[in-house]
């Protein structure tokens, strides 16, 4: 008994160190690599600097300070990690699926450390990704920019601070399936989904309006009552003040212009379409409203709305002068976002610097955070990935992930058994089907088994 | 009446102008000089290569060109045989999520009869979007059930399917495996249960079929006896006799052990293994076995959570290694076009370049006994060419030129369509 205890109190202190650690930031120095800024040109056999989680020298002939850990990287790419504007990865929940309008949920609160997934990100030299709510609302729940620090229990970890919040809204077939087809409420079609996304800014108004008049009255009069409190019109509110960023799966060039719409009427400045595969037909109106887009490289003709799209998209909007990102919105894709980076110089023949920054600064730009990362800069997080090849190659291979100075990923040291112990009488761990390709809507995780419940209901 | 006529001239000439600017394949003799040949079999060599009548008719450094002959000068490119896909739904599915539109999946478990042939839509848009890529043919396989039907090989260009068989069936088989999806939420004793039963019951159709066999070889001399219709038995009779390949869907280990162990019971005589997911796992078994795979996709998940996160990427080049002879798949239908970067993912993580490219030409042909006809780039072959700036396997290489049977095909698609009206729009948006 008394053992228990004292495993029980180890373990409880160790839970408790750990819940309140913070990740610590790194030094390290990357020797004689060829170095792809993204914002400032190429430097062929530089070093690289990182102390305290920040970069601090970029050049030639630099030297590690005392104690630090130092990456030869004689004949490899280095360029800022990853960032993926659209991905499901680290999360318990996915969709708040029960009503059209759930601004109120965060998948802040859901963060799940261990996801296997973070890893495989970083094997693909992801080091950021935005972990989303799903699609199957017309305004969906908030979302959580993450920084992949792999290897702790604390979900906190994940959190990159300082990141501006983002939401998730839904046009077309996804939030008409699920709540018109699938529940009986509206939106059943496009047009009720206009209707959905004005009353719900019209009620935030109003109720923001009642809130500040309570405000102000309370000042003079104690006695003054407030508004009933109703987090998801706070939310919202947020939302039209530009505390919040919207970030919109869509795909039809009408949709697409239908919210830019309803965002001129309500003043909203900053939105970002998500996958936006008819972006391209409105790619000067994109421009002009100065919304941004992420879209995939390739992704077509898996449902009826992506019929009418092309492998050009990217290249399009580039070229109409959209700042434009390439997601995965997939656990498969968002280890190879460099690769699908490249098919946009298959696809429209975009220059090397236009093409990584599809993947590096113009995400960043779309979570607000490209004062942080994005680019080799100094003061920049020393977040990084190192091929073993120009990463647009088709043959490269990530040999390094590092966030905040600490390498996460060195594919020198990657085991075949990813396993912490192997049972060698239990050894097997079941086979997981690999998704297939027609699962890769994740944006709908969640929502099959409510489907379930409703139909048998 | 009279003002009626130049009108009606008008428009007659305005719908051939119209007509003029669709693009068509077009047919002749073609000789592209001054290229780069990347035979795939006799190495790499320069000059010309020569086609006539859809065929390959010379190629090399000394090519006389015949009079009358389209010269094409690829200068700084190079020439590759078409690749081949030997796992695609190409043509049968046309929007996935679209019932109406997916014809891959007969109700029932045991429709081999089922002919991917007869459905393949020589008109789906998702065919230019492939071959422009350089992916100028492909099997196309229906799925579901036990024995989902028998898959066919097509080129990507003709305005039938007839037109477009190029030469290969096989019959498709789902095995019985006890491995679940990701919605699977059988307890490990109902899975394998499910599995022992799923066996059986396809050793009940072996038997069968092997029964109808000898019946029906027996209706071949003896008029006495009878054969009543049945057209599942007689494709099965097919495998038996070792006139139909086989072609045995498998990713799990022990599943792909089971099958090694099923073929071999069974005498199947042709037979290749698709998807072989976890063929890591087994490889010695299947290269001792000497059962070629078609693998794919590439670029995938590895099959377990604690799997290194490259087993997809690396499968390819660790059969190859134990001795398997290995074709790649992209077992995709709108992006087939990404076969060769598929084959790019696995040539960086050992299969090796040159293996690599032979995974999607020469070694799915021989697989599928179709090596005399296409799969490099050889004098008398069919003439499915294409001409690359660079590695075909790279995103940045352009492809510049294509043939298929012999046809020029144009380059475009809808999604180059698509890019040729949207990059710069004629019309701002006002009104």
């Amino acid at each position: 008994m008394k053992k228990h205890i004292f495993s029980l109190t180890i373990l409880l202190a160790l839970l408790t160190y750990d819940l309140q650690a913070q990740v610590k930031p790194g030094t390290l120095l990357i020797k004689n690599g060829t170095i792809l800024t993204v914002t400032k040109g190429n430097q062929e056999n530089s070093d690289l600097l990182i102390e305290n989680g920040k970069i601090t020298k970029i050049g030639k002939g630099l030297t590690a300070p005392a104690g630090a850990k130092t990456i030869d990287a004689q004949g490899m790419f280095v360029m800022p990690g990853i960032i993926d504007a659209h991905s499901h990865i680290a999360i318990d929940a996915v969709n708040e699926a029960t009503n059209p309008v759930t601004a109120e949920v965060n998948v802040g609160d859901a963060l799940d450390p261990l996801d296997i997934s973070i890893y495989r990100a970083l094997a693909g030299g992801c080091t950021t990704s935005h972990a989303m709510h799903g699609s199957a609302n017309a305004i969906g729940g908030q979302c959580q920019t993450i920084k992949h620090r792999y290897g702790g229990v604390n979900p906190e970890d994940l959190r990159m601070e300082g990141a501006p919040r983002t939401i998730k809204f839904a046009l077309g077939e996804n939030p008409t399936r699920v709540h018109g087809i699938g529940r009986g409420v509206m939106p059943r079609t496009r047009m009720g989904v206009e209707q959905v996304m004005r009353r719900s800014f019209s009620d935030a108004k109003a109720y923001d309006e009642a809130m500040s008049k309570y405000k102000a009255e309370v000042a003079s009069n104690p006695k003054a009552l407030p508004p009933k409190y109703d987090r998801r019109l706070e939310t919202l509110a947020d939302v039209l003040k530009g505390n919040i960023l919207i970030h919109c799966h869509s795909y039809r060039a009408d949709e697409i212009l239908m919210l830019m719409d309803v965002c001129k009427d309500y003043g909203i400045k900053s939105i970002c379409f998500q996958h936006v595969n008819e972006g391209f037909k409105v790619a000067p109106e994109l421009a002009a409203f100065g919304a941004s887009a992420s879209v995939f490289a390739d992704w077509w003709a898996y449902k009826f709305e992506v019929y009418y799209s092309t492998a050009y998209n990217a290249a399009i909007l580039t070229k109409n002068k959209v700042v434009t990102s390439i997601n995965s919105d997939s656990g498969d894709y968002i280890r190879h976002l460099y690769h699908q980076a490249g098919k946009t110089q298959r696809y429209g023949e975009l220059s090397d610097e236009e093409a990584l920054a599809l993947i590096t600064i113009n995400p960043a730009k779309q979570l607000g955070i490209d004062k942080r990362v994005g680019s080799l800069e100094l003061g920049k997080d020393g977040d990084i990935a190192i091929f073993n090849a120009h990463p647009l190659s088709s043959y490269a291979v990530p040999q390094y992930a590092i966030v905040d100075g600490n390498v996460e990923f060195d594919r020198a040291k990657d085991a075949d058994d990813q396993r912490l112990s192997v049972d060698p009488v239990k050894s097997t761990p079941s086979f997981m089907q690999a998704r297939s390709r027609h699962d890769h809507d994740r944006c709908m995780q969640g929502v099959f088994e409510l489907m379930n419940y409703l139909f048998q209901n | 009446m009279k003002r009626t006529i130049p009108i009606l001239v008008a428009v007659l000439l305005l719908s051939f102008a119209a007509q003029a600017q669709v693009a068509k394949a077009k047919k002749g003799t073609f000789a592209l000089t001054n290229a780069s040949i990347n035979t795939i079999t006799k190495g790499i060599v320069s000059g010309t290569l020569l086609i006539q009548d859809g065929k390959i008719a010379a190629l090399g450094a000394n090519v006389s060109i015949p009079s009358g002959a389209e010269v094409i000068d690829c200068k700084g490119l190079t020439l590759y045989p078409g690749f081949i896909d030997g796992g695609t739904s190409l043509g049968l599915v046309e929007v996935s999520s679209v019932d109406v539109t997916v014809d891959a999946d007969e109700l029932g478990d045991l429709t081999p009869h089922m002919e991917a042939i007869t459905a393949v839509n020589p008109n789906s848009v998702a065919i230019p979007v492939t071959r422009v890529e350089g992916v100028t043919t492909v099997v196309a396989a229906p799925q579901g059930g036990r024995f989902p039907g028998t898959a066919a090989l097509i080129n990507l260009a003709g305005y039938s399917p007839d037109a477009m068989y190029a030469g290969f069936k096989g019959i498709v088989m789902n095995f019985p495996t006890a491995g679940g999806g990701f919605f699977d939420r059988r307890s490990d004793e109902e899975r394998k249960k499910d599995e022992e039963n799923a066996l059986k019951k396809l050793n009940e159709y072996w038997d069968a079929a092997t029964l109808y066999h000898r019946i029906d070889s027996a209706a071949q001399t003896n008029r006495e006896v009878k054969v009543a219709y049945n057209p599942e038995m007689a494709a099965l009779a097919q495998v038996i006799r070792g006139q139909m390949m086989l072609m045995i869907e498998v990713n799990k280990a022990e599943s792909i052990e089971n099958a090694l162990k099923w073929v071999q019971a069974k005498k199947i005589k042709k037979v290749v293994f698709t998807g072989v997911a976890e063929g890591w796992r087994v490889a010695d078994k299947i290269a001792k076995a000497k059962i070629p795979v078609i693998t794919g996709p590439i670029i995938a998940m590895p099959t377990r959570e604690s799997d290194r996160y490259d087993r997809a990427y690396a499968n390819a080049g660790l059969m190859h290694k134990a001795g398997v002879k290995v074709a790649i798949r992209s077992n995709d239908t709108e992006n087939v076009r990404n076969l060769p970067f598929n084959a790019a993912f696995a040539a960086a993580y050992g299969l090796g370049k040159d293996e690599a490219l032979r995974a999607i030409t020469i070694t799915p042909a021989e697989i599928l006994g179709v090596a005399d006809k296409m799969g490099s780039l050889e004098v008398g072959k069919i003439a499915n060419v294409f001409a690359a700036t660079g590695d075909p396997l790279e995103t940045k290489t352009q492809i510049k030129h294509l043939f298929i049977g012999g046809y020029s095909i144009p380059l475009d698609s809808r999604h180059i369509q698509l890019y040729q009206e949207f990059l710069q729009r004629s019309h701002a948006g006002e009104k």
